[in-house]
């Protein structure tokens, strides 16, 4: 589904991914484990085609297409969705109108008609008792006022909706509570499925015991240097990052 | 370029849609002003020898006055010489009896325009009086609202057929001498809509007038009385628009409003004047005096406005709460793109006991355009538990144009309470990243996040109007990103 070969990404000048290699078939579920500015954010970022990060070499096809060709509305419409570490909010734009918005714009694309209002509303209101967020969230401007755990649930509200086919969750577990990260897990765990990827960008290994991957990879100073079953990061966990010989500021 | 650069981009190209100018005989007077060009004014209008002497007096007035410098706008000096005071389409000049009469290029003109003249009109359930150039062309829906007892038709026809109403309350809430533009207009303002609603009516309709400047170098001075009596309602829909000229052309308008015992008047203002082009080439210069007085207990009032277009605008619809309880609301949003300028907001006096204002600004800037909220809330010796809540919120998209607010609070009574929030956004790359990695290209992005920032006015506005104006905002947004 997803191969990168050789990638090289910048941001502001600055050279964050050095050379990195990764496979990644359908139905799989990629764990990418690593400290703090080894490249992780990043990789998601150029992955979903964020104007802000250069790609100076390299190469990444996505269902036998070049992603770099592509613009970052297409590749969402063809069923990437990156779940945001730090989901911004857009005031007085109801959650409703915009997933409703996004999803008409996908279906579009994908030379269907519009979902009719009814069967929209019937999915938005199942779907945010599966997040468990109050249905009062739809109305409400896009993670306007939301707390973190809020947003980042809101987040996967979204990727329900959008059922996309490579879904990237950028440290979605970060500061969320053991209740939350159920929620989290339970959603994630509910679009596996043999048609879709999904990556997790995570920096512990405890979401990885509620969504268990066939892959585990550590990213070290722009690189992939060490991949593994879901063994690995169980490995990870109990030596931490020095006993592959990385600097690491939290878990040093 | 980035993605939303592109869009935005794009957007800039779109042209200015009532650009076009209709081909019809006018006759217009040779540019500048003088006692004899007021007295001509007045005679055409064979006005009765009161309102030459009144448009004489505020002549006087003019004369002795100076512009008003203040406003954070910039523009060359205007030549009141230059400037046509009088310009009619030559076809009315024996004033039209119906429609039927009406100049068909003229009609054109309207259903190029959209407006909903003749059975259209019936349709929409809008009376509307439209004013074209200098001359109010005619008014529909008279029959349905005589039948109610309200008074709509053209200031220069009540003039004689309701010589007394005009009289007692032309310039009772807008003097003559009140402001520079203000005097200028009461000296030769040509026409515009006088509205009366008597005791305890309910308007049946919405009224509605259209201004559109067709003549090369001729000002619009129009000029609207609304006067709701005790108990009475009226919604009052304003739109505006004109050809593109490479020259600048002038508006300066005044609006009054007088609202007695537990009346109510909305006004709601679409504004769409020619902006000028890319590099600020022509424009309209929008200089309007709106004022409303809420003489009576439970007297409210409510300004909505959109305003899109004019290369500059200096306009402040403002409230003066003199009745007890009455209330006064101002909800605008005022966008400005290229080289626009914007210096506009509201004035709350307030006078009378209790009496309550609610301001709601939303100014975008986009563009190398500026965009400015000057607001005043002054709460009167006596006006015993006044409230205000004032919230000035500003969007910027890009990183050439400017946002400021100014806002002026005078209390002298202790008891007042004044309450004002501000705060400064930006569309910005990271809004515009989350819309895209969700499908939603950044022209569609930009313009959703802007209309999402203006929910809370265009909640305000009639339905039909909403629906406009949230297709200009789409049409204006000529800014940059990034």
């Amino acid at each position: 589904m997803l191969e990168i070969q050789n990638l090289h990404a910048n941001v502001e000048q600055k050279e964050i991914l050095k050379g990195l290699n990764l496979k990644i078939k359908a139905g799989e579920v990629h764990a990418i484990m690593g400290p703090n500015g080894s490249g992780k954010s990043t990789l998601s970022q150029v992955l979903a085609g964020n104007e802000a990060y250069g790609v100076t070499k390299g190469q990444m096809t996505y269902q036998d297409k070049d992603l770099l060709d592509m613009s970052t509305e297409e590749r969402a419409r063809e069923g990437i969705f990156l779940a945001f570490q730090y989901p911004v909010e857009i005031p007085g734009v109801s959650n409703l109108q915009f997933m409703r918005t996004a999803i008409n714009n996908i279906r579009q694309h994908r030379g269907l008609d519009e979902m009719n209002a009814a069967e929209f509303m019937k999915q938005a209101k199942t779907t945010i008792q599966q997040v468990n967020l109050d249905p009062s969230f739809l109305k409400r401007g896009v993670n306007e006022g939301f707390s973190g755990g809020e947003k980042k649930r809101n987040e996967i509200m979204q990727m329900l909706m959008l059922e996309p086919k490579l879904a990237i969750l950028d440290e979605t577990d970060s500061g969320l509570d053991i209740d939350a990260l159920k929620v989290v897990a339970d959603g994630v765990n509910a679009l596996r499925s043999p048609d879709r990827a999904i990556i997790m960008i995570t920096h512990y290994q405890r979401l990885l015991d509620y969504i268990v991957p066939d892959y585990v990879h550590v990213l070290s100073n722009g690189q992939i240097i060490k991949s593994g079953g879901k063994e690995l990061a169980l490995e990870l966990e109990e030596k931490g990052y020095g006993w592959l010989g990385i600097a690491d500021e939290e878990t040093a | 370029m980035s993605d939303s650069e592109k869009a935005v981009k794009e957007l800039i190209k779109r042209e200015y849609e009532h650009g076009f100018v209709t081909d019809i005989e006018s006759e217009t007077f040779e540019p500048g002003l003088n006692e004899d060009v007021i007295k001509r004014i007045s005679a055409k209008k064979k006005e009765p020898e009161w309102l030459l002497a009144w448009r004489l007096k505020a002549y006087k007035a003019w004369q002795e006055m100076e512009e008003p410098e203040w406003a954070l706008v910039n523009f060359p000096k205007v030549d009141f010489n230059d400037i046509a005071y009088f310009s009619a389409p030559k076809s009315t000049a024996d004033a039209p009896k119906s429609l039927d009469e009406v100049d068909p290029e003229l009609l054109k003109t309207y259903e190029k325009l959209g407006i909903p003249l003749h059975e259209r009109a019936r349709l929409a359930g809008v009376a509307v009086d439209a004013v074209f150039d200098s001359v109010s062309i005619g008014v529909t829906f008279k029959e349905k609202l005589t039948e109610a007892g309200v008074i709509f038709c053209p200031i220069s026809e009540a003039v004689h057929s309701h010589p007394e109403l005009v009289k007692k309350y032309l310039g009772s809430v807008v003097p003559q001498r009140d402001n520079f533009y203000a005097a200028l207009n009461s000296a030769v303002f040509s026409d515009g809509s006088f509205v009366y609603i008597p005791k305890g009516v309910r308007c049946p309709l919405e009224l509605s007038t259209y201004f559109r400047i067709n003549e090369a170098n001729t000002g619009q001075f129009e000029r609207t009385l609304i006067v709701a009596e005790a108990g009475s309602h009226v919604s009052y829909l304003e739109g505006c628009t004109a050809p593109m000229r490479d020259e600048n052309q002038l508006h300066a308008a005044v609006v009054e409003l007088v609202i007695l015992d537990d009346a109510e008047i909305k006004y709601s203002t679409v504004q769409n004047w020619y902006p000028g082009d890319e590099n600020g080439l022509g424009g309209i210069y929008n200089f309007v005096t709106k004022r409303a007085a809420c003489i009576g207990k439970n007297a409210k009032v409510s300004w909505t406005q959109v305003e899109t277009g004019s290369a500059i605008t200096w306009k402040y619809p403002s409230c003066i709460l003199r009745g007890d309880n009455s209330v006064g609301e101002f909800y605008s949003v005022a966008l400005t793109n290229n080289l626009q300028q914007a210096d506009t907001g509201t004035k709350m006096i307030h006078l009378g006991k209790n009496t309550k204002s609610t301001i709601i600004s939303k100014g975008i800037s986009a563009g190398k355009s500026n965009s400015s909220y000057r607001g005043l809330v002054r709460i009167g010796p006596g006006a015993e538990g006044a409230r205000n809540y004032t919230q000035c919120d500003s969007l910027l998209i890009g990183d050439k144009c400017g946002a400021h607010t100014f806002p002026y609070i005078e209390s002298k009574n202790k008891s007042a309470v004044v309450e004002h929030e501000a705060t400064t956004s930006k569309v910005s790359d990271d809004q515009l990243f989350l819309c895209q990695q969700r499908g939603i290209d950044a022209e569609h992005a930009v313009s959703m996040i802007v209309n999402g920032f203006c929910k809370e006015v265009f909640k305000e506005l009639p339905m039909e109007f909403a629906v406009e104006a949230t297709k200009l905002l789409e049409v204006s947004l000529e800014g940059s990103v990034g």
